[in-house]
């Protein structure tokens, strides 16, 4: 998985899951039939995987670090593992894919 | 960055939330009123092909247009209920739009409609809940007793076929009435046997009375089918955990008896009835109690409207006499829906719902031979002597 997860691929949110952003908690909701864990759970993301997923919207991820990078007060290697991290549990669940 | 213990949260959506939560989380949306059974015991059906009826149904886009408002005030788990849902051939589309909303659907049916395309569909775009089943009978005669539908047996083993063969889970309920009173541990051990069904069956005890009060033989109908508390208590006992689980709901629900007519945070639930009233929750009926969505907004009627109701305190003497002194209120069945349906009032005690608390109660040992529970004057030591 992790191998996947490189600085030049876009990752999108999956066609397979709802999105919505609710009293300023992201939700996510699977949709079709495989998606996730369980099929009738939903999931919600900490602070920091709700300022990644609102960047999902056609950036690489290294583009995403950079844009992170402007508002968070850490280094850019912590920013880029976070995001890697992230990425690759989103993956794990097919809640995103690589275009 | 923080160090962060996990990104993504899996999370039932009582627990979603931070700060609050949104306006609305959860509405229900009754289709129709029509059915296509001719059961006589219940208290909203009208007839399949009641063209009056269907006229006055909610239009597709306009059931669209709701569901839309209700995801941006933050719905995310929807009941469609009627009436038999099936009988709307829009109900695919209004399915799905719900679906691409990001609501998880609780579908209300009796299965006999159910095609092989809509199953599909299911299996496909799963509702994130279990399909709720009615099971009005193990066999042809008791089923058809009931729904007073030849051939409809068969139709429902079929759609229960469909949602097997599709694997999509459903849950399956059951109504006590003089033809299936016996059937309740057959239905049971075949509910627990099925390969896709979640949660144990459960039943309607205690039957409501029309709620529109709109057909008075109806009701002189439903009242005669009606288990009496000592019935439907038997009824109860027959599972040896009856007797903690309504202890541990009565150790929840049991508060201060008080004046005020609602003590359910009404409004919390909403339910949008077929023809674009929105009613306070599903069963309440009082036309001063709704609101009419078609001169308003989905955000006013949580915000402004429902809020307002909270405030309503009981007026009837009986009702100050009985209710508003009774330590068993917060497990009475006893509400303004209630006493809509039975006197067309919203605070007249409606005896039946009286009688059957208090045979519960005395099942679980909260009262005593002979005692009316509005004089218990130590009913606080009694509910402290059941988390004992």
């Amino acid at each position: 998985m992790a191998d996947a997860v490189r600085g030049d691929v876009v990752f999108t949110p999956s066609d397979a899951v709802v999105a919505r952003e609710i009293e300023g908690e992201i939700v996510i909701v699977p949709l079709t039939a495989g998606v996730g864990d369980l099929e009738d759970e939903l999931y919600s993301l900490n602070e920091t995987g709700r300022d990644v997923w609102r960047l999902l919207d056609g950036r690489t991820l290294d583009e995403v670090v950079d844009a992170l990078a402007v508002d968070y007060d850490a280094t850019r290697e912590e920013i880029d593992r976070d995001v890697r991290g992230l990425l690759e549990e989103l993956l794990r669940r097919d809640i995103i894919s690589a275009a | 960055m923080e160090e962060h213990e996990a990104f993504v949260t899996r999370a039932g959506p009582d627990a979603l939330w931070r700060n609050g939560g949104p306006a609305l989380t959860a509405l229900d949306i009754e289709l129709t009123e029509r059915c296509d059974n001719r059961c006589i015991h219940c208290c909203i059906n009208r007839p399949e092909h009641d063209r009056e009826a269907q006229s006055r149904e909610l239009p597709t886009g306009r059931v669209l247009e709701v569901l839309d408002e209700a995801a941006a005030l933050g719905v995310l788990g929807l009941r469609l209920t009627g009436g038999e849902i099936l009988l709307r051939n829009d109900l695919e589309q209004i399915y799905l739009h719900a679906r691409r909303l990001g609501m998880r659907v609780t579908l209300m049916t009796n299965a006999r409609g159910l095609s092989s395309e809509f199953a599909s569909l299911l299996a496909k775009v799963p509702p994130g809940e279990p399909v709720e089943i009615t099971a009005y009978g193990m066999h042809r005669e008791s089923y058809e007793a009931v729904s007073r539908v030849a051939g409809s047996f068969e139709e429902f083993k079929r759609g229960l076929a469909l949602l097997d063969a599709h694997a999509i889970p459903h849950v399956v309920k059951g109504t006590l009435l003089p033809p299936t009173l016996d059937e309740m541990e057959e239905l049971e051990a075949w509910a627990a046997t099925r390969p896709v069904v979640r949660q144990r069956a459960g039943f309607i005890y205690w039957l409501d009375l029309r709620l529109r009060r709109d057909d008075e033989r109806a009701n002189e109908r439903i009242a005669v089918l009606r288990l009496s508390p000592r019935e439907g208590v038997a009824a109860l006992a027959r599972d040896p955990r009856a007797r903690a689980a309504l202890r541990a709901e009565a150790l929840v629900q049991l508060g201060e008896p008080s004046d005020r007519l609602f003590t359910c945070g009404i409004g919390g639930r909403p339910c949008l009835d077929a023809y674009g009233m929105l009613q306070p929750c599903l069963t309440l009926r009082a036309p001063q109690l709704i609101y009419d969505l078609a001169s308003g907004s989905l955000r006013e009627a949580m915000t402004e409207f429902f809020p307002g109701l909270r405030t309503l305190r009981a007026r009837d003497p009986e009702y100050l006499r009985r209710c508003a002194r009774c330590f068993l209120a917060g497990i009475c069945d006893q509400c303004p829906s209630k006493s809509w349906a039975e006197h067309g009032t919203l605070d007249t005690p409606v005896d039946y719902f009286c009688e059957v608390t208090q045979a519960r109660a005395h099942f679980i040992g909260l009262l005593r031979e002979g005692e009316l529970p509005w004089d218990v004057i130590d009913g606080k030591e009694r509910v402290k002597w059941l988390m004992q």
